[in-house]
């Protein structure tokens, strides 16, 4: 905050304007502490993206050029690494499995989370720190711990090398996170929302959908994002409760691009980078949600 | 063996695999024709002995080949059996280091019939848990296509578990034109080696590469110094449990290789295998301790035609250098197959020389198990290897498929990385390697 | 529902805050029955899975700890061996220590760098700036990364002979730093990598939180002449107390089961050596340690629970009042 201190930032009359953009915002003067914050904003995404932007250069070149000229050097283009990733992968049906795994999980996850944390955060009945805890507790386990117990338990109850087993060990792994930032958010909505329809004669199912759900717009979104994320990009669930390669998600594509010994590390910066793809573009299309703040939802319900 | 291949900046080039498609698809093709003959004689005897179910029509095979050259090997062998036998064999492919570890669920869950795996205690290990089948009998017809070496190697006891189809060895591997250039001879003696890199020094050269990031790569330097200095009968009495890792013999493997130390490239913990083999490929390095398959790292072609390798020389005069690292890969039948019958056909294939000659075809970079393999299309250093692996006393498989996997994994790669950060405390690498072997040989009584 | 801006939120939760708090949620008594059953089902449907995939198999592996069990064959096969495994790792396992050690370091640097700032550029992007989808994304990028990516990046930047980090600092021959290899280096390289990502997570939970914070209440504060630095500590900070307490929480989780990116590195091993890794070295592969890496496995969620029962106490005390 240091970097911006442009005082009277807001002329008073502004605050009557649209809700939708903060005000403030689009005749905002140029002063040295706003060129300073673009100039801290521009300096901190260049510097993460650098690393990303160099990986990506690497794998569009070609592997003999860099194998005997080194990384740090210029030459060697080819688009070859994507072509060949692609189909060395065998992505389409990777990326179909991947699909049947993470849709389910996430829309679970957050349903389930959000009903969750609705009945803890708003409803007094004793054991809400205790539930609470019972849900985000088990977050602090590293998974790994339990692959034992777990695999034992698929096996007996035949689920083992089905997506059942891996959508039901990500909804209860990914619940309890996302049960703990929703409660949190959820406390910090006003209890005249849901008041007022409740003496209306409103059932908790009418407060939960039409009211609560509606204002966490922000937070779901936000969720979906990293749940996403995670679930896309795990590979340790998969190769504990998948014992068919052909079921396997896209992470073993990545995977099938290295061999016993040997790593080709541009080929696979080329499959990295297309697998990267469908994550960014959940994170595209679900920013606004979560950029576009809570009177828009609030207007919007 | 290593079990896990990991990043590295300097990879190189993959062999041009389109010029090899079409060299194995004419290849293929051949030895097809010539598979139908011997693969009906199999099936002919393998279909009387079906002793689990299935009617021996159809088998599954679980493979750890994803990448791409293996796999298209993998996939020529199995149409050459279908083909020969009229069994059909549905292949079940993960990554190799996925497959690998995940082995332990996955016999355990819903296996398919064969599986690939390796020689040596590696295999013997899940025998000795009821995981696997008894291939004995599909010994008594391929046993005269392996040396009684390999055999052994795929025995545990009295019986037969593995069949055996590729290998490599481990030697000192360098470039043929630096040598030239330089004058440098091949070693025949320990005096000879410290000369040797002596004089590499001298040029401004690093003697050997090294890279231990991976755990595995030092391995290789133990077994052979090991296997030089104390014989290869302690080295395998050391991984089975049954000598002290604090004795005066592994302190004395440790001394030699502190004295060696210095003629390695500094710093190897951090650096990967394939770091270390651009640096010989780059001839910045003379010499590299490593399995075969430091060819992938070479561009085919000029580069890979100037590698050669010479095996460690004898550092006692009374043991010598016949004994060597030379892992054997292979396949496996689960515990109860769903079709047995079909699965111990496919499996003699598997053992032919046909099979060895298809997977040779794609990689240049190990040689057939198979005695009678066709190698008149090896290269240079695939005659010498296959020369080598033939005249070698003894032939042991790499300490992780020696030994028990969790003290390989947990035990022995710490302390060699601690030893190779700081060579001066012996006392405390050794004290570690002992309480483990202690605790990890003893648990299971 | 409505169109009238919501209202001013509650009062912070910290401190004078226990009030409010209590009387934001509806007591049961007030329900129907139907409504009373339905929030039963509400919580018990998760709740179920929750037990049966998480509790029952952590019950199972503390159980596991005081075995000796290679994880095959029926359970026949597992010999009880009291604290053996306890005794034997810290007597004789050299990388718990270590192991602890960097748990340690690495919650500190995620606590003191990585969170702070993943907050501050939240902060600083929570208004419409121009571009902010650019620097959002380039600053959230890390994270969608798949590991193998994460680890060849910062492979081609730490390594000894090839990376750029060591042409940047111009060292040369021996001088080079063996950033991946040298124990003493390694886990800060490795913490940069992590909090390189970890920075892009918490801006993500951060800004969602900030929207939270009514527009009103930033806009009375500015009118009234309030700097931005003060508007954000007096009235800003103390509005985001629950997101903050999730940052923390989620900072300390992380901290906890902090895995991937040491395992791509070198599998935990030489300086990088993490709880997490352990359990996993004991556990995955062939000839498994089941009752070895169960006992490091009950360790580590032991300490989780230190950091979990103070929150836990401070949570009842303020339902309480």
């Amino acid at each position: 905050m240091s970097t911006s201190t442009s005082a009277a930032r807001t002329a008073p009359g502004e605050q009557d304007g649209p809700r939708r953009v903060p005000p403030a915002a689009r005749r905002r003067p140029v002063t040295p502490g706003r060129v300073l914050l673009y100039a801290v904003l521009t300096l901190v995404s260049l510097a993460w993206l650098f690393p990303v932007v160099w990986a990506v250069y690497n794998s569009f070149r070609d592997y003999a050029f860099t194998a005997v000229n080194g990384y740090v050097s210029f030459g060697g283009f080819t688009l070859d690494n994507y072509a060949r990733a692609w189909e060395q992968g065998d992505f389409g049906r990777h990326f179909l499995n991947t699909l049947v795994i993470v849709v389910p999980s996430v829309l679970v996850t957050l349903f389930l989370a959000s009903m969750v944390a609705f009945v803890l955060a708003r409803f007094s009945w004793g054991l809400n720190v205790a539930m609470l805890v019972f849900f985000t507790a088990a977050n602090l386990l590293p998974q790994q711990a339990l692959l034992i117990p777990l695999f034992r338990f698929f096996l007996r109850v035949g689920l083992y090398d089905s997506y059942w087993a891996l959508i039901i060990v990500h909804v209860a792994f990914q619940m309890g996170f996302c049960t703990f930032v929703l409660s949190n958010y959820m406390k910090t909505l006003p209890k005249e929302l849901t008041e007022a329809a409740f003496v209306d004669g409103a059932g908790v199912l009418r407060q939960y959908v039409q009211i609560i759900l509606p204002l966490c717009r922000p937070p779901l979104a936000a969720l979906a994002t990293l749940q996403v994320t995670w679930v896309y990009n795990d590979f340790f669930w998969a190769v504990a409760f998948l014992s068919t390669g052909d079921k396997f998600p896209v992470t073993s594509a990545l995977a099938n691009l290295q061999g016993q010994f040997f790593i080709d590390y541009n080929l696979l910066s080329a499959g990295s980078v297309i697998v990267a793809v469908p994550t960014l573009v959940v994170f595209f299309a679900l920013q606004r949600h979560f950029v576009s703040g809570l009177t828009l939802g609030a207007n919007k319900g | 063996m290593p079990t896990h291949p990991r990043p590295a900046a300097l990879p190189s080039r993959l062999p041009d695999l389109h010029a090899l498609q079409s060299a194995f698809a004419r290849r293929s093709l051949l030895r097809g024709a010539g598979a139908v003959g011997a693969v009906g004689a199999l099936s002919a005897c393998g279909s009387d002995d079906a002793g689990g179910g299935g009617d021996g029509e159809a088998t599954t095979l679980g493979s750890r080949f994803g990448d791409e050259v293996p796999r298209a090997a993998e996939d020529a062998v199995i149409a050459a059996f279908t083909e020969a036998s009229g069994i059909e064999v549905t292949p079940n492919v993960q990554d190799n280091e996925t497959f690998q570890e995940s082995i332990n669920s996955y016999l355990q869950g819903n296996p398919d019939d064969v599986f690939t795996w390796f020689a040596g205690f590696r295999g013997r290990f899940f025998d000795d848990q009821g995981l696997v089948g008894d291939l004995t009998d599909v010994w008594t017809d391929i046993e005269d296509g392996f040396t009684p070496a390999f055999k052994e190697a795929s025995s545990n006891g009295d019986k037969q578990i593995l069949v055996p189809v590729l290998n490599y060895p481990w030697a000192v591997f360098y470039r043929k034109s630096l040598f030239e250039e330089n004058g440098y001879t091949v070693p025949e003696t320990r005096d000879d080696l410290i000369a040797l890199c002596e004089q590499v020094q001298a040029d401004g050269l690093v003697p050997f590469a090294f890279g231990d990031a991976d755990g595995w790569p030092a391995m290789g330097t133990f077994d052979i110094l090991n296997m030089r200095l104390n014989g290869y009968d302690f080295h395998i009495s050391l991984m089975a449990g049954d000598e002290d890792w604090d004795g005066d013999e592994v302190r004395a493997v440790f001394e030699e290789w502190a004295t060696l130390l210095p003629f390695h490239q500094e710093d190897p913990v951090g650096r990967t295998w394939q770091d270390a083999a651009a640096s010989l490929l780059q001839k910045e390095s003379a010499m590299y301790i490593l399995g075969m398959f430091v060819g992938e790292q070479f561009p085919e072609g000029e580069e890979r035609d100037d590698l050669d390798f010479f095996t460690f020389p004898a550092l006692d005069d009374e043991i010598g250098n016949g004994a060597l690292d030379a892992p054997i890969d292979g396949y496996m039948m689960v515990a109860d197959p769903q079709d047995e019958a079909a699965a111990k056909d496919f499996l003699r294939f598997l053992g032919s020389k046909e099979a060895g000659e298809l997977f040779l075809a794609e990689n240049p970079n190990n040689i057939a198990a198979h005695l009678e393999a066709d190698t008149s299309g090896y290269s240079a250093l695939q005659q010498k290897a296959a020369e080598l692996i033939g005249s070698a006393e003894n032939i042991a498989q790499f300490l992780d498929r020696d030994t028990r996997p969790d003290f390989a994994s947990t035990i022995v790669i710490p302390a060699l990385q601690k030893f190779l950060q700081d060579p001066e405390d012996i006392d405390g690498v050794l004290t570690d390697l002992q309480a483990g072997k202690e605790r990890l040989f003893v648990e299971e009584g | 529902m409505t169109a009238t801006p919501v209202a001013p939120p509650p009062a912070p939760a910290a401190g004078g805050g226990a009030r409010p708090r209590r009387r934001r949620r509806t007591r049961l008594q007030l329900l129907t029955t139907t409504d009373r059953v339905v929030l039963a089902v509400m919580v018990a449907v998760p709740a179920l899975i929750v037990l049966c995939i998480v509790w029952l198999p952590t019950l199972g592996t503390v159980l596991l700890s005081f075995t000796g069990w290679n994880g095959i064959g029926g359970l026949d096969r597992v010999n009880f061996v009291g604290t053996d495994n306890y005794e034997a790792i810290t007597t004789s396992y050299p990388p718990f220590w270590t192991a602890i050690r960097n748990n340690v370091l690495w919650l500190a640097v995620f606590f003191l760098v990585a969170t702070p700032l993943g907050m501050f550029l939240a902060v600083l992007l929570d208004r419409d700036l121009k571009g902010s989808w650019f620097y959002r994304s380039s600053i959230y990028l890390p994270v969608v990364l798949s590991l193998a990516l994460a680890g060849f990046i910062w492979q081609l930047i730490y390594s000894r002979d090839q990376g750029l980090l060591n042409v940047v600092l111009g060292l040369e021959g021996s001088d080079r730093v063996d950033w991946y290899g040298d124990p003493s280096v390694n886990i800060w390289a490795v913490l940069v990598a992590a909090s390189w990502r970890h920075v892009g997570y918490i801006m993500l939970l951060y800004l969602a939180g900030l929207k939270s914070v009514d527009l009103a209440l930033k806009e009375a504060a500015a009118m009234d002449g309030a700097s931005e630095t003060r508007t954000f500590f007096s009235v800003v900070f103390p509005t985001l107390a629950p997101i903050n307490v999730v940052v923390l929480v989620i900072t300390v989780i992380e901290s906890l089961r902090a895995f991937d990116l040491v395992w791509v590195v070198n599998k935990g091993r030489n300086g990088l050596e993490l709880l997490s890794a352990l359990v996993t070295a004991n556990i995955v592969g062939e000839a498994s340690l089941v009752g070895f890496g169960s006992a490091i496995a009950t360790i580590l969620f032991a300490i989780a629970m230190v950091f979990v029962v103070p929150y836990l106490g401070s949570i009842l005390r303020e339902e309480r009042r």
